[in-house]
């Protein structure tokens, strides 16, 4: 028997808007400990939660990309709970009214497009942050001190259920991969495993191939990457096939995952100024399949998650070859750590373009500092590198015959040499000659 | 030399008038409210905590410890606010101070407005200034027993189910509960937010009405405020010529209500009658049969919800313990009593799962069938009339045993707090030498109907609001 994973994700988005989702506070990172608090977040006695407008316009934004139904009226409700990253006792949540709901998202794959459903999205508050010092590792439970910082409590959040309609560790990595390109091009939050600003639980069940059934679910928490997930995920999977093959029965479970091992171990018990006008832009999946013909899904889809495909777009528009520029693009640049917003797209093209024309430390040096203000692409251009064999002839006459010692090695068999004499060759042109022509000079003579 | 001021017959608009023409001054009006409060306030414990310096250059009042006073100890009556000092005004407290009135201190209340004799108070119970051997109603019982004696002009309370009414009716004195989101409540202690509601009390409907003028309005801090449709109308008339007074044909059966009460609402109907008023009958049958077990889910649901917060992590004192929980549980057995315990314990058994269809689902259906039953009897008249409390001042003791025949003090408050309507309460006449309230309830946002009609009624009354013993 072959067995189907189904699997649903709940994804956190912590907002970036400027104040928290309740109170006036600052939200974000870096500030001391306790310092972006007021008595709202702090849940002082009296103290009243006012609405984010910003939060909710983003919810909403959000949500009409999702293609979810943005209900009349949405509803904040409290979550009762003690635990001391909650200050009031209680979390402000949208509970039986959200937001957002009955949307989806297209998934493109090599087999064709998946529809993913959004059960919904709504808004609540993030709870503060806790560290707990000493006993059980990270555990309240024996700890010696717990330590509470409520600067992140208050802030915005989103919560984006899906429906159980992925069916692969690597489609649900797919998916988050395109969920967290809308959110970020939406200007919504910066969605970043590492810090935290996306978070993401799996649920987790399997069932036999070609069944309709949903049978026992476990949840995954603590994944913090994209590969972390598909891993926990994948080994999940793994663990509930075991289960229901040794005739056992997949019990109701929150898993942790540990990416240093790869187990899982059971739970115990800058905003927009003052601009309220919003467009929906070409949705990730879209693009990936707009762009898909000239290059192909997986091509597409590296430039698409990564947030490149705008530049690719201009700079193919500025002349480049498509698959030239997504490599150099996709590669180089990224490599390099350029800043990709700041790429002027012709100044690009042109490179592109002289590739394979110009000295390669050139081509190198040229990318880093494709970013820098009045980048111009002339000067790399221009050194353009020397391939006239009659002007190099002299050059690599010249080397060989100061170095009879190594010829001789060279033509007793140490090949490896060849790069000896090529890098002599670039050096006394100052890395102007093309290489590629350089080596098959020497080649030729030393062959004679 | 300060002008002799007589603190237990000076009304809040006197008292303005003399600040004005200069005949006294801030400092002077606020020793003479600390004479006073030296001189009686050991016996009725009014006040929790005075403040010995005037902060402003108007008149003083009296603030019910569940408004927090920005650098003045706020405890809601509760040792687990034991030496919380807040960090900011409650926004009631912050326009009371932009008026320049003066904080004169904090009043006693039951514990976090727990009750309706303030001997839920933690900190111990206040007095009847009528007879210190009777409670002064509750849980607003501080404030009221302040202004009776003359220990205060006026004052704040707040009103969940009948908090401020009733205790204005058994001290003699005018209470308003306003129109449900006209008055912010933030800052003000949460009991059970959907009920809550600050509101004056003072010796006269006109210092009720001109504070209220002060305090009301919205409030960007707490979203359920609105601005007043139209503006607080300082009343001065002599006739009730037109005025359609409704009362409740549920009233004249309803065994709870004392004869001395029903005799003193009886004949301040009377006067109403001679005064021009139209008189005539409506029917709240749902409001006396089901509004008492209604909020007493209502209220302690979310007071299960609004007291989670206090947990001993970020204010009030702590109880220590080797783990979180264990120091959360102390905390709290600890610091509430056991009136707030027993609602904690009620509310969250009613929103628990698999109960709440079935308790705070089918009240909150029961308060709609409340707001309609009243909507359509102010339909037909301008007020409803009953008496505010079925009893006079009872003493200390006599019902602190039996938790449901203190909850049936606010048998007559309670419905038109579900419904969210306004309600005043005016001294009608004397019971066995002890005050009776008569409530006047009106439509949303009927504030000035109500000052007009309880200005007119206190002038034909005539009521002395100084206890018979102080005179």
């Amino acid at each position: 028997m072959t067995w189907e994973p189904v699997i649903g994700l709940e994804i956190h988005v912590q907002l970036k808007t400027r104040t928290k989702m309740f109170c006036r506070c600052a939200a974000g990172f870096g500030a001391g400990e306790n310092t972006q608090t007021c008595p709202v977040c702090l849940g002082f006695p009296g103290a009243l939660p006012v609405v984010n407008r910003r939060a909710v316009e983003w919810a909403v934004l959000l949500g009409l990309a999702l293609g979810c139904e943005i209900p009349g009226q949405a509803v904040f409700s409290r979550k009762n709970y003690f635990y001391p990253d909650l200050p009031k006792g209680y979390q402000i949540s949208q509970y039986d009214l959200p937001s957002c709901v009955n949307g989806n998202m297209i998934l493109p794959t090599a087999s064709g497009d998946r529809v993913i459903g959004i059960v919904r999205a709504h808004l609540e508050e993030d709870a503060a942050k806790t560290v707990h010092v000493g006993g059980r590792s990270g555990r309240i439970g024996g700890a010696d001190v717990s330590l509470v910082d409520y600067n992140r409590g208050g802030t915005p959040l989103v919560e984006i259920v899906t429906a159980p309609d992925l069916r692969s560790a690597d489609e649900a990595k797919r998916f988050l991969q395109l969920l967290r390109q809308t959110i970020v091009e939406l200007g919504l939050s910066d969605a970043e495993m590492e810090k935290g600003t996306l978070r993401v639980d799996a649920n987790v069940s399997v069932r036999p191939s070609g069944s309709d059934e949903l049978r026992t679910r476990t949840e995954i928490k603590n994944m913090n990457s994209f590969n972390f997930i598909a891993r926990g995920i994948e080994a999940e999977v793994e663990r509930q096939v075991a289960v229901w093959e040794a005739g056992g029965e997949v019990r109701q479970e929150t898993y942790d995952f540990d990416a240093a091992s790869g187990t899982l171990t059971a739970r115990r018990a800058k905003e927009a100024a003052d601009d309220y006008r919003y467009f929906l832009p070409e949705s990730p999946a879209a693009r990936i399949r707009r762009i898909e013909p000239a290059l192909d899904l997986e091509r597409a889809t590296v430039l698409v998650t990564g947030g490149l495909d705008r530049l690719w777009d201009e700079t193919v528009a500025a002349g480049a070859d498509g698959v030239a520029a997504a490599n150099v693009i996709a590669n180089a640049l990224v490599g390099a750590g350029v800043e990709i917003d700041a790429v002027a797209p012709a100044e690009l093209a042109r490179l592109v373009e002289a590739r394979d024309r110009i000295p390669r430390a050139a081509l190198d040096e040229a990318i880093v500092k494709l970013a820098e203000p009045g980048f111009s692409a002339d000067p790399y251009v221009a050194q353009e590198a020397v391939s006239d064999t009659s002007e190099l002839e002299p050059i690599v006459d010249a080397i060989l015959a100061a170095n009879p010692g190594q010829v001789g090695a060279y033509r007793g068999g140490k090949e490896g040499l060849l790069g000896y004499f090529v890098g002599q060759v670039m050096k006394e042109t100052q890395g102007r000659a093309n290489a590629r022509v350089v080596s098959e000079l020497v080649r030729s003579k030393l062959e004679l | 030399m300060a002008a002799v001021v007589d603190t237990l017959r000076l009304t809040a608009e006197d008292a303005l008038g003399l600040v004005k023409r200069r005949e006294i001054s801030p400092a002077e009006l606020h020793a003479a409210y600390l004479d006073a409060i030296g001189e009686r306030d050991g016996e009725l414990h009014a006040y929790l905590r005075t403040c010995e310096q005037p902060s402003g250059e108007s008149i003083p009042i009296a603030l019910k410890d569940v408004i927090s006073t920005k650098g003045v100890e706020t405890t809601a009556g509760s040792k687990i606010l034991s030496g919380y000092v807040p960090v900011f005004d409650a926004t009631v407290a912050a326009r009371c101070k932009a008026a320049g009135l003066t904080l004169l201190g904090k009043t006693n209340t039951d514990e976090f407005a727990m009750g309706s004799s303030t001997e839920n108070s933690a900190w111990g119970p206040s007095r009847n200034p009528w007879d210190p051997t009777l409670v002064p109603g509750g849980s607003g019982g501080g404030t009221s027993a302040a202004v009776s004696a003359g220990l205060a002009p006026w004052g704040l309370g707040s009103d969940t189910g009948g908090s401020i009414k009733q205790p204005s009716a058994l001290c003699g004195n005018v209470g308003l509960r306003p129109t449900y989101g006209t008055v912010s409540r933030y800052g003000v202690v949460a009991f059970a937010s959907s009920l809550d509601q600050v509101g004056p009390v003072a010796k006269t409907v006109r210092d009720v009405a001109l504070l209220y003028s002060i305090i009301a309005g919205r409030d960007p801090l707490d979203s359920t405020t609105v601005e007043l449709p139209e503006p607080v109308e300082l009343p001065a008339g002599e006739r009730l010529d037109g005025l359609r007074i409704g009362v409740p044909k549920q009233i004249e059966s309803l065994a709870a209500i004392e004869m001395g009460v029903r005799s003193a609402f009886e004949h301040a109907l009377e006067l109403a009658r001679d005064l021009g008023a139209e008189l005539g009958e409506c029917d709240l049958p749902t409001s006396y049969r089901y509004g008492m077990p209604c909020y007493y889910l209502i209220a302690p649901a979310e007071a299960s919800s609004n007291l989670a917060r206090y947990d001993g992590a970020r204010f009030g004192p702590r109880s220590e313990a080797a783990t979180y929980r264990e120091m959360v549980e102390r905390t709290r057995d600890e610091g509430f009593g056991p009136e707030p315990k027993r609602r904690i314990m009620l509310g969250t058994y009613a929103l628990s799962a698999g109960y709440f269809d079935a308790f705070y689902g089918q009240a909150q259906k029961v308060r709609t069938l409340l707001i309609q039953e009243h909507r359509e009897a102010l339909s037909r008249f301008d007020v409803i009339a009953t008496p505010t409390s079925p009893t006079v001042a009872f003493p200390l003791g006599d019902k602190a045993a039996d938790p449901l025949a203190m909850y049936a003090c606010d048998l007559l408050t309670i419905p038109s707090c579900l419904a969210g309507l306004p309600g005043l309460s005016i001294p009608c006449g004397l019971s066995d030498g002890l005050p009776v309230g008569l409530q006047l309830l009106g439509a949303q946002f009927g504030e000035n109907t109500l000052f007009r009609a309880g200005q007119v009624l206190e002038q034909a009354i005539g009521f002395d609001t100084v206890p018979e013993r102080l005179r």
